[in-house]
């Protein structure tokens, strides 16, 4: 199964990374040359071996109720834009400025 | 007052003079900033610390109570820089997080300042821990204390080599597929990683969440158990820590018998011992083999059949893994922010300039084995061949094994940009990888040199018996003497 360059800007896209054309190139030869040496999995007999990453480490669950983290700083200390309890994040520069639209959603 | 005499003290005495008034609260940590001073910076200097907080240190050392029953009164540990501090940045050794200081701190942050250690320093590292060198940090490649022409290991190097040049006599690292035993077989001190779920997982940056464990850097065995004591233990803030109680690791550390190991069966994996294995490396692992025999083990031949698949399964699940812990750095909550075209144009020019060349073609490798069309042909494949490399450890343990003796790394460490191929790196990896697929503890302790540079002999024991491998740790130290590092 060879990566060709397409596959490359492919993958590139769904983890939002940008690439420059000459590092497109050079990632084809550098992933086909790591994944080359993978294809040795598909030769081993798994049977029926558990699929399940969690059997390994017998992970426990605990209840599904949010805890509270004990934040050593108040929450507007590190992160000074907050409205009704929410975390605002800077504009977008294409978006223009905070104040020219201030009953937008900012965040 | 500058005492460097104590940082050739272990930890545990140091740690018990402060508390007794022995010695002045702050006298190790005034140790230690002398010898970071002298060791770290400059042209000639390790690069191995990114962020010091002196004064904050101080503070915390001035506000301590001297209470006998902490284990690590007035002694400073080193912290890799992917452990949430409040005092120092936490920058992972990216560009993508440089100035962010974590608005909390990790679980075991809390533990080491509650047993009364301070953190005066943070190590340099492989960018998102993602290497086996430390020349991959956005902030500089360390130097190995020994040789400055070759590489600490990785990607806890920076960790590492803090302790071996004696800055600190503990140091936190962690491990995801060999990051905390490799650097510590490279640079001639002990490295654990713990059982997967013995450490909390609570601050610490996760890579791969399924492998990750916070590890502990020691000068000796006794250093290193001391710090994994205090770190030890189920955390309501990480569900993936088991509440199995935390035993005395220290408990063989002056045993008097002259056979400690009588009724341990060693075993000695043979592809762990492969043809191409340097045959000097072969040696010292055949003396400690001896020792251990001596001391009254058993030491037989076993096998893990499966063990030559551990670096692809590693290289597929570990990047799959971080393709998506690492979707969260993309300009709108953390670090860097590069602006571009639109939202989407914003996430790609923050991403690509702020993470450095490896992890970029890790999170694109995790992303093609995830994708559709290569899920089941990679990243599912790879989770069935991990079940069978697990199995192996579970019926090698069965078979009333109880720790196995390996070689740690393929090598010495190596000339630092001597290794360019991706996967000939990966391949640093091959004899640790195994026991974070499997979750097993193990450690890498000193057990000789070649050319003059260490070797590392690795310990791996069953799930939470961390404590017989220190067992058979403190007796081969104690048997090794000075012969571990000659």
């Amino acid at each position: 199964m060879a990566v060709s360059e397409q596959d490359v800007r492919h993958v590139a896209a769904l983890a939002r990374l940008g690439l420059a054309d000459d590092r497109v190139q050079a990632l084809v030869g550098e992933l086909n040359g790591i994944l080359a040496h993978m294809d040795v999995l598909q030769q081993v007999e798994v049977g029926g071996a558990s699929l399940d990453p969690d059997a390994a480490h017998r992970i426990r669950m605990r209840d599904d109720v949010p805890n509270p983290i004990a934040l050593h700083r108040a929450r507007e200390d590190f992160a000074p834009n907050m409205r009704d309890g929410l975390f605002l994040v800077p504009r977008l520069s294409t978006h223009g400025t905070a104040e020219s639209a201030d009953d937008e959603d900012e965040g | 007052m500058n005492d460097s005499s104590l940082l050739t003290r272990s930890a545990a005495d140091v740690a018990s003079d402060i508390a007794a008034g022995r010695l002045p609260r702050d006298a190790a940590l005034e140790a230690s900033l002398a010898a970071m001073a002298s060791e770290n910076a400059g042209p000639d200097g390790l690069n191995a610390v990114l962020w010091s907080d002196a004064a904050g240190a101080h503070a915390d050392i001035a506000a301590l109570s001297l209470n006998p029953m902490q284990l690590l009164t007035g002694i400073p540990v080193a912290i890799k820089d992917n452990i949430a501090t409040r005092t120092m940045p936490t920058t992972c050794g990216s560009k993508i997080l440089e100035g962010y200081v974590s608005p909390f701190e990790a679980t075991v942050i809390a533990r080491l300042r509650a047993a009364g250690a301070v953190i005066p320093m943070k190590t340099n590292m492989d960018e998102f821990a993602m290497g086996s060198s430390t020349e991959n940090s956005a902030y500089g490649v360390t130097q190995h204390p020994l040789d400055h022409t070759r590489v600490p290991g990785g990607s806890s190097g920076g960790s590492a080599a803090v302790v071996a040049a004696g800055v600190t006599r503990i140091a936190l690292g962690s491990e995801t597929g060999g990051s905390v035993r490799q650097p510590a077989a490279f640079c001639g001190i002990v490295g654990v990683k713990p059982t997967y779920g013995r450490v909390s997982r609570h601050g610490l940056v996760a890579f791969a969440s399924s492998l990750d464990q916070v590890g502990v850097f020691g000068t000796t065995v006794d250093d290193a158990a001391l710090g994994l004591q205090v770190i030890a233990g189920v955390d309501p803030l990480d569900s993936t820590t088991v509440d199995v109680p935390v035993a005395d690791y220290r408990a063989a550390r002056s045993v008097a018998d002259d056979q400690p190991l009588t009724g341990v069966v060693v075993g000695r994996p043979v592809e762990y011992y492969p043809e191409s294995l340097d045959p000097r490396m072969r040696t010292l692992l055949e003396r400690s083999a001896d020792h251990l025999r001596a001391l009254g083990a058993e030491v037989r031949d076993v096998s893990l059949p499966h063990t030559s698949l551990a670096i692809p399964v590693y290289y597929i699940v570990a990047p799959a893994e971080a393709s998506s812990n690492l979707a969260r750095f993309d300009g709108v909550r953390y670090g860097l922010r590069v602006e571009g075209d639109g939202l989407r144009g914003m996430y790609e020019a923050t991403r690509s300039q702020g993470f450095g060349p490896e992890v970029t073609r890790r999170i694109l490798l995790g992303t093609y084995v995830l994708s559709a069309g290569y899920y089941d042909a990679y990243y599912k494949r790879a989770m069935a061949v991990r079940r069978l490399i697990a199995d192996d450890f579970t019926k090698v343990f069965a078979s009333g094994v109880h720790v196995l003796l390996t070689p740690t790394t393929p090598s010495t460490a190596f000339l630092a940009g001597s290794r360019s191929d991706p996967y000939e790196m990966y391949l640093s990896d091959i004899f640790t990888a195994t026991a974070n697929l499997a979750g097993v503890p193990a450690m890498s302790q000193p057990i000789g040199r070649i050319d003059g540079l260490p070797v590392g002999g690795q310990l791996l024991a069953a799930h939470f018996d961390e404590s017989t491998m220190f067992r058979v740790a403190y007796a081969l130290e104690r048997a090794l003497g000075r012969e571990a590092h000659t």
